[in-house]
């Protein structure tokens, strides 16, 4: 993970365009983890932690998260230009290439080979975003408060099955708390 | 593919536009109301084809929100697909794009890196649960969570190319050993 570079000049709007554009195209099995890559690893237009708090803020708002962050980081670079370009390189040529495979799909749905080669294909893309997770939560190494926090979410969540929006009501709250309280 | 059941762009669009600025977690946050309005409601479709349609939307690059233009293609054609496609995405992208920009105005302020620090952590914990409940999903047979758990290995340990993970594993599914 050598992915902590110094902030860098802004991206222009069409460089944010082609940005999600790419992320779009090749964002099998949601497009996180291929937008923390583009954004931190390979473009740098964010730093690990700024991307992490960013995606903090976008996950609280309503809506699609990567569609959140692509109006945010789109805005905070070039201001309403920027987020038009953002969103639409984001959707535009997955929403092409989403109709076709449906129309593909609805055709061959029954053959085995397709259908197993899909399963495999999701489990792997359960990997990818299982390994985008471990490196979204590494800014957390060190902070045991923070360790403490996201391990109750983890558990509220995954093993609990709560509700997510009261899950956040109360959780998102209390962290800030304890953080102001102990630190 | 319409069916004919009366599905109109403007109905898809109140459908979407409604969910967008309820849908705190993204889509799948609300996917029980969008197949309560899409199957029972509006009866545009059954439920095996939502599923369907679902599990597309999953498979295929891209936000998985793109179920909306899938669904929407499927009830009215392309008006349908931009309608709904569009009304999910405005209303969210314009509260996003007003809240974002005060979030990064006010980044220095005491109270906001305070608010930054506690919600990290909560973040985090919601994309690695995320993250596990997605993996339980695909697990289907051992042989996936395997190959799951050596993705997840592979991604974090190396710098391979994801795309090259993802091929080997439509490959070993195609090739029916898993």
């Amino acid at each position: 993970m050598s992915d902590a570079a110094p902030p860098r000049d802004p991206p222009t709007v069409a460089a944010l365009f082609w940005g999600f554009l790419s992320i779009g195209v090749i964002g099998f099995g949601g497009v996180l983890p291929w937008a923390r890559r583009m954004m931190v690893e390979q473009r740098r237009w964010l730093t690990p932690a700024e991307f992490t708090d960013l995606l903090g803020l976008c996950q609280f708002l309503p809506g699609p998260n990567i569609v959140n962050l692509s109006v945010a980081l789109g805005s905070r670079f070039r201001g309403i230009p920027g987020a038009v370009a953002a969103v639409v390189g984001l959707i535009s040529l997955p929403m092409v290439i989403v109709m076709t495979l449906g129309a593909v799909y609805a055709a061959y749905a029954d053959h085995p080979v397709v259908a197993q080669g899909a399963v495999g294909l999701a489990a792997a893309a359960s990997g990818l975003v299982v390994a985008t997770a471990l490196k979204i939560a590494s800014p957390l190494r060190g902070k045991w408060l923070g360790i403490g926090v996201a391990l109750l979410v983890l558990v509220a969540i995954a093993v609990l099955h709560l509700p997510l929006v009261p899950t956040m009501l109360v959780l998102a709250p209390a962290s800030i708390l304890l953080h102001w309280w102990l630190q | 593919m319409s069916d004919g059941a009366g599905g109109t762009a403007l109905e898809l669009a109140g459908v979407f536009g409604q969910l967008s600025l309820v849908s705190i977690g993204g889509i799948n946050a609300v996917l029980p109301e969008l197949k309560r309005q899409v199957v029972e409601r509006h009866g545009w479709m059954t439920a095996g084809d939502f599923a369907a349609l679902y599990a597309l939307a999953q498979a295929a690059p891209g936000p998985n929100m793109l179920v909306s233009t899938l669904i929407g293609w499927h009830v009215a054609g392309l008006a349908g697909a931009l309608a709904a496609t569009g009304a999910l995405v405005g209303p969210c992208a314009l509260l996003t794009w007003l809240v974002a920009g005060a979030w990064h105005r006010f980044r220095d302020r005491p109270w906001r890196l305070l608010v930054q620090s506690g919600l990290m952590p909560v973040t985090a914990g919601l994309v690695v649960a995320a993250a596990i409940v997605l993996s339980e999903a695909t697990a289907v047979s051992p042989g996936h969570a395997v190959l799951t758990a050596i993705a997840a290995v592979l991604l974090t340990a190396t710098r391979l190319h994801p795309l090259w993970v993802l091929a080997a594993g439509a490959a070993l599914g195609a090739a029916g050993l898993l």
